[in-house]
């Protein structure tokens, strides 16, 4: 087979100079590969640990919402699912979006307080969520238990993507771009020869090039310090589930921020869904599958749903979450090392974020216009004192 | 032929389908089954796994180059990461387990 076949599954050799290096073959590496061969730049080699779809992108719920409590926030993820839909023509893939709105159910009368505050500001971006009341929810969800919330808060415009086609569609697009991806093979160690100028030892050997962009996900800390760089985000273990496939019945995807509480209905018909199950925090990826975690998934999704009790689970999988001390990503370059750029700290939600993140990280790199993303999340913030959190983060 | 031929029989995978990512160059049973889905439906792998390693078995011994490609991948066929419970449990028993004392 030629190497020009075997694309995009790994490229045969890796060449000794490029322009730009990404570390991590997740949603966000591929994600800007793309958009950076889209305007025109070659000589992009993608270098990936294991397969595809082995990070945190493989393993998400796919859940795609405009709700959030930072106006940041809330604007790029209007932009990221208006690029979403436009996917299966520009990609020619089917990332299966599906727009059933997120419900957020709401348990206390002073959460009540704070999230009509949120919803405001969404309204005022443009945004149409609404408060609703229990009886206006079980409208759209009947099987809710409706002594179990005091109000909810719907935006018929959030929904969920397959995950799978998604990476792969970027994957294939960028490959038939030209963009090198190279999989089972890890990269060891970065020397930084000056501004601009590194070399990137990889299992596969040696690389130089001009810039280095650190897309490793929860492992992304790791690879900062091999250029010195700590960095203030961490690995956490986050669980999910999926049962057997049911008709399509339930909508939105439901979720209860008090507790961490996610769930939807996948296109296949599967119900998908985590919780938050505290771990311990030592710094490293722990993907191992927990019971405590089955137990306490079912004992709450059953008390807003109580009528899943039937239903069986498939399976159970875990994946690791990029935790930022904010809530917000990281990115730009750390003043002491031009030329190494990160795209990381994106939490539970870098899914639905690497679109327009993507867009605007391969803009910025060829000199188009600057994000305000990327002054409000430079890594010198965290020195400084950072300002605002975003606060409506599932986990 | 290998239209009408079902690797998967709970998510409609075929051995066309297989095929086409062995072209691509996904010669790992975990790259295959987030390609194709197979092995995600209601028996979890148990029909299908055999199958696809017999296939990506020979397609790794066909590829002189893998090694050198992608140095980090397994060098022989092996299953994909099991994944709990090792049958189908309701809901409603998981939940009634819920703080019971144990470690994991
Ligand atoms: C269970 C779960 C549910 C989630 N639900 C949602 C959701 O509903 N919506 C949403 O938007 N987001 C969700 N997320 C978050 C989302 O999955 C992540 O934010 C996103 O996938 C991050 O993408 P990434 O490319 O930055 O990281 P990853 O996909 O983790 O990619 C990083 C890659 O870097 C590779 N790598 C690491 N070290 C090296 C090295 N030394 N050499 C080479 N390669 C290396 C890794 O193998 C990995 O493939 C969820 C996450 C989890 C775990």
């Amino acid at each position: 087979m030629s190497a020009k076949e075997k694309m995009p599954a790994s490229a045969d050799r890796l060449a000794t100079e490029a322009e730009t290096v990404i570390v991590g073959g997740g949603i966000m590496g591929l994600g800007i590969a793309y958009e950076l061969a889209k305007r025109g730049r070659s000589d992009i080699h993608v270098i990936e640990q294991e397969y595809l779809t082995s990070g945190a992108s493989g393993r998400n719920g796919g859940g795609v919402r405009m709700q959030w409590s930072t106006e940041l926030n809330i604007r790029l993820m209007q932009e990221s699912i208006e690029i979403c839909r436009n996917f299966a023509s520009e990609l020619g893939i089917n990332v299966w979006l599906r727009q059933g709105g997120y419900l957020f159910l709401i348990r206390s009368q002073e959460e009540l307080g704070r999230m009509e505050q949120t919803v405001a500001l969404q309204n005022r971006c443009g945004v149409p969520t609404r408060i609703l009341t229990p009886q206006e929810a079980l409208r759209i969800v009947p099987e809710l238990h409706p002594k179990g919330f005091v109000a909810a808060c719907y935006n018929p415009r959030d929904g969920v993507v397959f995950p799978w086609p998604f990476l792969w569609g970027y994957a294939h697009a960028a490959s038939e771009l030209g963009v090198h991806i190279h999989t089972y093979t890890k990269v060891t160690a970065i020397e930084a020869r000056g501004p601009h100028s590194f070399v990137v030892t990889t299992s596969k050997g040696a690389i130089r090039c001009e810039r280095v962009i650190n897309c490793a996900g929860a492992w992304s800390p790791a690879i900062a310090k091999l250029l010195g760089i700590e960095l203030p985000n961490h690995p956490h273990r986050h669980e999910i589930l999926a049962t057997e496939s049911l008709k399509p019945f339930l909508n939105p995807l439901v979720s209860v921020l008090s507790s961490g509480l996610y769930f939807s209905q996948s296109m296949r018909g599967e119900i998908v869904g985590g919780i938050t199950v505290p771990d311990v925090d030592d710094g490293q990826v722990h993907l191992g599958s927990r019971l405590r975690f089955l137990e306490m998934m079912s004992a709450e999704l059953l008390s807003v749903m109580p009528c899943l009790s039937q239903v069986r689970v498939l399976r159970q999988w875990a994946g690791p979450y990029d935790v930022s001390p904010d809530g917000l990503p990281i990115l730009g370059e750390p003043d002491a090392v031009p030329g190494f750029y990160l795209a990381c700290g994106f939490v539970g939600h870098g899914f639905m974020m690497a679109p327009v993140i993507a867009r605007h990280y391969a803009e910025l790199l060829c000199g188009g216009p600057r994000h305000p993303v990327f002054d409000r999340c430079r890594l010198s913030r965290f020195q400084n004192g950072t300002s605002e959190k975003e606060v409506m983060i599932i986990g | 032929m290998s239209e009408k031929c079902i690797v998967c029989p709970c998510e409609d995978v075929t051995l066309a389908d297989v095929e086409q990512a062995i072209g691509l160059g996904y010669l790992d049973i975990d790259e295959v089954k987030r390609f194709t889905g197979l092995g995600t439906g209601s028996c979890q792998g148990k029909l299908c796994m055999v199958t696809t390693c017999q296939l990506l078995q020979t397609a790794q011994s066909a590829d002189s180059q893998r090694q050198a490609r992608q140095p980090e991948a397994q060098k022989v066929p092996h299953p994909f990461t099991p994944r709990p419970p090792v049958v189908p449990v309701s809901l409603g028993v998981l939940a009634a387990g819920k703080g019971a004392d144990r470690e994991r």
